[in-house]
């Protein structure tokens, strides 16, 4: 049984070696296409160098805004809890759960939206936040509501928040840079055929561009499958974790069959950041479904797992959802 | 001076291990006051809102005398359980005290208008609140307890632990099932 320390230490070790092999991958890419344009190695430093400053930068930028950015991006308000019972009741039962598991408290904020939904953020305990959605606050009771900060609570203690955030920074960039120069060999290819015919042509360069080519179309959808399957697994952890913390599986099981029959899609998830969620937030667009490209588990294996702990009967796949 | 080094040596080295374990030893009894200190002071905000609650609830009509009676009864032995600094038997008391809280709660649920008053359900939640963290503040006290006892009994810290003033700690206890039930009568 692996306790949260070996899970933040696993966390950490990853996030290290995600930031390692995206910024590998931006600085081939990039010399590839210094090659590619320029015709010689000696030439193409300047794209190595950019891109890993590139990387240097996005990395930075994450560890110390994308909290923020990502807090910004939904729209999040901080929580007041003087204004409203409910209000009041999610500041306890952050506290509470806090004392539980041992971490300072996050600031707490409220999305303005009737979609039911949470998610937490930051690079570490110290510096964490949880969201949750005003229609999830003002529709969950105390024992759900706990559940479900416990599992953003998790999160946060395994460190899975900071190798989430790394993730959304690095895996997004990548793609964009990628389409870049997809985008970019699709217009310049036309102009270069001409260049070539002038010098004679260069298959040195042409084995470049086709390198970076596949790169660009290759890097990120192995990005995109290293967030899937990580993000998965973690799903299951926090639910473990979340309940150990309330020691009630109830809370979480009842919250996650709300979760799952609520069809409202949050308007302000991205497919960048629908893995930070409790519970997939672009469902409609993306099939709820076990298969490879799910951000999340689907949510009854995640309820059979909480009924199993407590040595209820697992319920029975339903087909819609 | 070639037999003396030798000697030197070990004596810096049992030297070091000591002062390892006296430090271990101080370091898990600081955890130990310091998660009962925690606990104490969510105990006296519950104490401090209790007669807030009562005060609130007392006005209506027909609600039960003695449930409040008790309620207060169980504060104040659990304040003086408190003053006497014992662990097991102020837990005992507080537990009580628990108890006699649930009850109330229970009762309120009957009676429309205190569910309806703001200052009732909002002293409810903070008393729930407080409780839990009571719970959670009461685990990491008897995880402390549990871990600094260890190394006061256990070798090579036993060898003078008592000697140096380490005494083994009381958990703090959790409440029995049956106290934990509430009593509800209508």
């Amino acid at each position: 049984m692996a306790t949260f320390y070996d899970l933040a230490a696993e966390n950490r070790r990853k996030s290290y070696l995600l930031v390692g092999l995206v910024v590998a991958i931006l600085v081939v890419l990039a010399t590839s296409i210094g090659i590619a344009l320029t015709g010689a190695v000696d030439s193409a430093i300047p794209f190595s160098l950019g891109a890993f400053a590139l990387g240097f930068v996005l990395t930075l930028g994450a560890w110390f805004g994308g909290d923020r950015a990502v807090l910004a991006a939904a729209g999040a308000k901080p929580l007041d809890p003087h204004v409203g019972a409910e209000a009041l009741q999610l500041d306890d039962i952050v506290t509470e759960l806090c004392l539980a598991a041992n971490i300072p408290k996050p600031s707490i904020y409220v999305i303005d939206d009737t979609a039911l939904n949470a998610f937490a953020t930051g690079r570490d305990p110290e510096h964490a936040s949880v969201a949750v959605t005003a229609g999830l606050m003002n529709s969950l009771d105390r024992e759900e509501m706990s559940g479900v900060i416990a599992h953003e609570l998790s999160h946060v203690r395994n460190f899975d928040i900071r190798y989430a955030l790394l993730v959304a920074a690095l895996v997004g960039s990548l793609a964009l840079l990628s389409d870049l120069v997809l985008r970019y060999t699709f217009w310049g290819g036309g102009r270069r055929r001409s260049n070539d015919d002038r010098d004679g042509g260069n298959a040195f360069q042409a084995i470049f561009l086709v390198l970076a080519v596949i790169l660009a179309i290759v890097a990120p959808i192995a990005a995109r499958f290293v967030q899937l399957a990580v993000s998965r697994q973690r799903e299951y952890l926090a639910d473990a974790s979340g309940v150990e913390l309330t020691r009630n599986p109830i809370g979480l099981e009842r919250a996650l069959e709300r979760l799952g029959a609520d069809k409202e899609v949050l308007e302000v998830a991205t497919k960048a950041t629908a893995h930070l969620y409790v519970v997939n937030p672009v469902h409609r667009f993306e099939a709820r479904s076990a298969g490879f490209l799910a951000t999340h588990p689907p949510l009854i294996d995640r309820i059979n797992r909480l009924r199993t702990l407590r040595g209820a009967q697992p319920l029975a796949a339903r087909t819609e959802r | 001076m070639d037999s003396l080094l030798p000697v030197i040596v070990i004596i810096a080295v049992i030297a070091v291990v000591l002062i390892g374990i006296f430090n271990g030893l101080v370091g898990g009894r600081n955890r130990v006051d310091e998660a009962l200190a925690q606990i104490q002071v969510q105990l006296k905000r519950r104490y401090d809102l209790i007669p807030n609650l009562v005060e609130a609830v007392k006005g209506q009509q027909g609600f039960e005398k003695g449930v409040l009676e008790n309620v207060t009864r169980a504060r104040a032995a659990a304040v003086s359980a408190g003053q006497a600094g014992d662990p097991a038997a102020q837990a005992k008391a507080e537990n009580l005290l628990t108890g006699s809280l649930r009850t109330l709660f229970a009762n309120v649920e009957a009676y429309p208008t205190l569910k309806s008053n703001e200052n009732v359900m909002q002293l409810q939640e903070q008393l729930t609140s407080t409780e839990n963290q009571i719970g959670f503040s009461r685990q990491h006290y008897n995880a402390s307890v549990l871990s600094y006892n260890t190394s006061v009994q256990s070798f090579p810290g036993v060898l003078f632990a008592r000697a140096l003033g380490f005494a083994t700690r009381d958990f703090f206890d959790a409440p029995d099932a049956e106290e934990a039930v509430p009593q509800v009568k209508f």
